[in-house]
């Protein structure tokens, strides 16, 4: 959907997003690089479990929502990513243990 | 571990919170400036520390530019600067609580000015909520933040200064642009003319507005105007838009990522939440606080400056935040009220300045009439799935005002806290009770004002010595 204009050269990590290594540039958020993914769609609701994926990316929206190194619901356009991160792409409502 | 009590409490760090933090300590307040995003700037100015210094500054404009200045006069300023912090709820007095890195906390101050900005209208339309739809505020975040930029030609729907900018920006990243879906209604140039006169005094602004409009038309940029329906179709994401103009004619494109904007609205959550008196402003088509010349709302010592206090841009935001700080420096006792108000002289007539050429704006760029009321397929509370229909049929029994009408559909309850559906839900109310929509009122606003862990309310004033 998105793509990176240049190279992030030494300033590259790598995240996993459900597991697959994906390299990101330090200090970009997760919803930045949800959206450079093939998989267009980085939730799913938890009403109808449709696919959503980051819109405002200024935390009004509240789309982006993920589970980072096991925790729930954060906000992926405020979560700047870090080197070695989980991500995990929240389907349907967030379960007890996240 | 930072004292946990200031003289002023500044929230947000975009154009307002620096300039009021800026002058705040050049008078000798003690200051906190807490914001939710990683670095100052705010929206504006968002990464600017991060872009001055590579040849990705070039490409986004002197007005993003100017933020490095700023940025550099508020690190060095003395306040207490507290990133990546979310408010979520302010008592009066003032204690304020945040959550930063999973970790809740309470800081109290004696005065607060709300610099937390604007957002962009929500535009709900069929198909807005398929992946590939994003606001053109976070498309341009996404090319200041993190260099990117939609892979192919992009689709981009609305009116106003924004998505002219960004396409400009966009083009001198190197992207590429399939059309411009101009949704500005018929007849507004004309209207908007007698307000020229007077925004005259900002020549400069509209020379920019106009060298933008043209380097799109010299690009050869495909411009469909008076576009009043759109719609956005496919299997997960957006594959495919419809569109209708004022005089008909339709048309179906092919489109991967559509990007939308109809003008911002105020941040109100906060001021609301803490019982401040908002009114309708009829030109911007929203709520703003009442305040008096100084920024100060109905509550005494707090205030809000910047977008929050009605859309004026970061020309119009700076000298509002220093207009907030001499007050509350002289509350405090810093500054004698003789020599605040020959300080406030100079940013008023800043202001006024600043605000010139927003009338002309208002009426060239305010949202057209769709935007208020979209079709009963449309889910309008992006959160819980409620739509336009849905609300219309309760609308009609028994005359619910939104409030009512949020815990009948659960409409305005998700995460968001009514952020995106609340001004839609008003008007869906207003057209079917057939009132005007300030009549009908807003969502009741409550703590928390963003979503809050029970593991952080378990680990709040945990340093603090028990009473």
């Amino acid at each position: 959907m998105f793509r990176k204009l240049h190279n992030p050269g030494s300033a590259t990590v790598t995240i996993y997003i459900d597991g697959c290594a994906v390299t990101a540039e330090a200090g970009e958020s997760i919803a930045a690089v949800m959206l450079r993914q093939p998989t267009g769609w980085s939730r799913t609701t938890s009403i109808s479990q449709s696919p959503r994926a980051p819109y405002c990316m200024m935390g009004v929206c509240f789309e982006c929502l993920v589970a980072v190194d096991g925790k729930g619901s954060l906000q992926g356009c405020l979560t700047p990513v870090r080197d070695g991160m989980r991500v995990t792409r929240q389907q349907g409502r967030r379960s007890l243990s996240a | 571990m930072t004292a946990p009590h200031t003289d002023l409490l500044i929230v947000g760090a975009g154009p307002a919170g620096m300039a009021a933090a800026v002058t705040a300590c050049s008078h000798g307040l003690s200051v906190r400036v807490v914001d939710d995003q990683p670095a100052p700037g705010g929206q504006i100015w968002r990464a600017i520390e991060t872009v001055a210094s590579t040849p990705r500054l070039a490409r986004l404009g002197q007005a993003y530019r100017a933020g490095a200045d700023r940025a550099r006069a508020f690190r060095s300023c003395g306040a207490v600067y507290e990133p990546q912090s979310e408010l979520w709820q302010i008592e009066p007095g003032f204690r304020a609580f945040l959550t930063r890195d999973g970790q809740a906390r309470s800081v109290t101050a004696d005065a607060v000015i709300l610099a937390t900005g604007a957002q962009e209208r929500p535009v709900p339309f069929p198909g807005w909520t398929l992946p590939g739809v994003l606001t053109v505020g976070a498309a341009q975040i996404l090319l200041k933040t993190a260099s990117t930029v939609p892979e192919r030609p992009v689709w981009i729907a609305g009116c106003g200064p924004l998505p002219l900018l960004y396409m400009t920006q966009l083009l001198a990243a190197g992207g590429q642009i399939a059309g411009f879906l101009d949704t500005t209604p018929r007849g507004r140039a004309s209207a908007a003319l007698r307000h020229l006169p007077a925004g005259l005094r900002r020549a400069g602004e509209l020379a920019k507005g106009l060298a933008w409009s043209l380097a799109l038309r010299r690009a050869g940029i495909p411009i469909i105007r008076h576009v009043t329906d759109l719609r956005a179709e496919g299997d997960g994401r957006v594959e495919r838009l419809r569109y209708r103009t004022e005089d008909g004619r339709e048309g179906e494109v092919t489109a991967e990522v559509l990007l939308v904007h109809e003008g911002l609205v105020p941040s109100i959550h906060v001021p609301l939440a803490l019982g401040c008196t908002v009114e309708w402003h009829p030109a911007q088509h929203c709520y703003v606080p009442l305040l008096d010349g100084w920024g100060e709302t109905s509550q005494a010592n707090l205030f809000v400056a910047g977008d929050g206090a009605g859309i004026g841009g970061a020309e119009a935001a700076e000298p509002r935040g220093r207009l907030a700080a001499l007050r509350v420096a002289t509350r405090l006792g810093k500054l004698d009220a003789v020599r605040a108000e020959r300080a406030a002289k100079t940013e008023r007539a800043a202001l006024a300045r600043a605000l010139a050429l927003r009338p002309f704006l208002d009426t060239l760029y305010g949202p057209r009439a769709q935007v208020f009321a979209p079709a009963d397929e449309t889910l309008v509370c992006r959160c819980e799935e409620v739509t336009a229909g849905a609300l219309r049929a309760r609308a009609v029994e028994g005359r619910p005002g939104p409030n009512q009408l949020k815990a009948f559909t659960r409409a305005g309850m998700g995460p968001c806290q009514g952020r995106q559906c609340g001004y839609t839900m008003a008007h869906i109310v207003a057209a079917a009770q057939n009132r005007k929509v300030e009549e009908v009122g807003f969502f009741r606003i409550r703590p928390p004002l963003k979503p809050v862990t029970l593991g952080e309310l378990a680990c709040l004033d945990q340093r603090e010595p028990a009473a």
